[in-house]
């Protein structure tokens, strides 16, 4: 059994794996099999992390913090969680190789998915110009027109690398001003490959085989209207990844892991939450790993308050499950 | 076992001409999900090593052929069986989606 193990590689996983490592807890880290380092593995440059003044590349970043929260005696699993059992003194973990995992704590980062369209035709295109990755996928649209759909960070950044392949980026966007910061709104504007189309909101995607236009309806005037594209790429916001623990933790009413004030204390007691999947607003790389840093002492704060005798069965071998039946232990983290 | 490799020069002999059903698996270096996906095909193709073939076609050093089938998104693992592509997953997956979306292929 371990003290504690943290769910989720993005920033605030990690970040809670580093200093729970440093705390002697021995952290067990669920990585994921195919999204381990979260989000910023399918970005280019990171910009806005502190310390990195020439920008570093996201998945760079993300091995240096793997690297970092390893150091200091995390151990990576690079699996999925199946399912998790949260109540009781000891929780426990079921990983998609079979395995199950037991702690005292668990510290839930596991960040938060891209959101879809919601078309019929999103689904029947998909990997025939419907994409939602433009560094895995930019690549194979040298001299195509094509759409980018968002306007936020994330789509400027990617409309921008686009470019780089495609002849013409048009940006689609359902409101009259961008949410992008001024910095990436600025480069989107000066490049003379990306005309924006404002006001529109995407109702529809063509193509028999591929994609090969857009269905835009006017939000101020209702007029609908197709605009050929032979690719779509599509960065429209995330939603939090909850969907392991629905009936267990309360959420909020935008969907994110409910938690206690600025503490990451959601409504089970000895499980924390950390990162995109407590947080509707603000969801940076730096914002996850502060909060990553405010679970990880939460979970130490915990733990210092259960009795010796329970710690002491949290070794770090991780060995078999151990059952805990002494009334007056049980009672004691209740 | 790692997937081996398959190229323009030997496509047709290592895929199309296979007697087995043969799984291709279109990627390249820049794309961290075809990265993350790649050692979970190893191990598939290491336990079904009677049933299924898995080679790897890197697309950058490639690109007719990803062109001839329309790859537009990566990972792109596509079944071959007497030259005709019978199934096509697209995107990273966790080992046992993988698993149940190439089951036909497996027993």
């Amino acid at each position: 059994m371990r003290q504690v193990i943290i769910i989720g590689s993005g920033p605030a996983g990690y970040t809670a794996a580093i200093y729970a490592a440093r705390a002697q807890l021995h952290p067990l880290l669920i990585a994921s099999s195919v999204e381990a380092g979260g989000e910023l593995m399918n970005t280019t440059d990171v910009e806005n992390f502190p310390g990195f003044p020439e920008g570093i590349m996201g998945p760079d970043l993300m091995m240096k913090m793997q690297e970092q929260a390893e150091r200091f005696g995390t151990e990576v699993v690079l699996d999925d969680v199946e399912s998790l059992d949260l109540t009781g003194p000891i929780k426990s973990v079921t990983l998609g190789n079979g395995e199950t995992h037991e702690a005292l704590s668990v510290i839930f980062a596991t960040g938060s998915a891209y959101r879809k369209l919601g078309l019929p035709d999103e689904e029947r295109l998909s990997g025939r110009g419907v994409s939602w990755c433009a560094t895995c996928d930019g690549f194979f649209f040298k001299g195509k027109t094509i759409a980018m759909v968002g306007g936020g960070d994330s789509a400027m950044e990617e409309a921008t690398f686009l470019t780089r392949f495609a002849d013409k980026v048009y940006v689609v966007y359902r409101g009259e001003t961008l949410r992008a910061s001024k910095i990436m709104q600025e480069r989107a504007f000066t490049n003379d490959k990306i005309e924006f189309v404002y006001n529109s909101t995407v109702v529809g995607i063509t193509g028999e085989n591929a994609v090969d236009g857009l269905t835009l309806k006017n939000s101020v005037t209702g007029a609908e209207s197709h605009l050929p594209v032979g690719g779509v790429f599509i960065a429209i916001g995330n939603d939090p990844r909850t969907h392991l623990v629905h009936q267990q933790l309360d959420l909020t009413s935008d969907g994110t892991i409910a938690v206690a004030g600025r503490t990451s204390k959601t409504s089970q007691t000895g499980v924390f939450a950390a990162g995109d999947v407590i947080d509707p607003s603000y969801r940076q790389a730096i914002t996850a790993a502060a909060s990553g840093t405010v679970a990880a002492l939460d979970a130490e704060h915990y733990l210092s308050t259960l009795p010796q005798e329970l710690l002491s069965q949290a070794s770090l071998a991780d060995a078999e499950s151990a059952e805990i039946t002494d009334p007056t232990l049980v009672a004691a983290i209740n | 076992m790692s997937a081996r490799a398959v190229t323009e020069a030997t496509f047709d002999q290592e895929v199309i001409n296979n007697e087995k059903t043969v799984l291709v698996d279109f990627w390249a270096e820049w794309c961290g999900p075809c990265r993350a996906v790649s050692p979970i095909l190893d191990q598939i193709a290491a336990e079904h090593a009677d049933k299924l073939d898995i080679v790897k076609l890197n697309v950058d050093e490639h690109p007719a052929l990803a062109a001839k089938y329309q790859i537009t998104s990566i990972p792109a693992m596509k079944v071959f069986q007497k030259g005709e592509v019978v199934k096509t997953v697209i995107g990273a997956k966790p080992k046992p989606a993988l698993e149940k979306d190439l089951a036909d292929y497996l027993v």
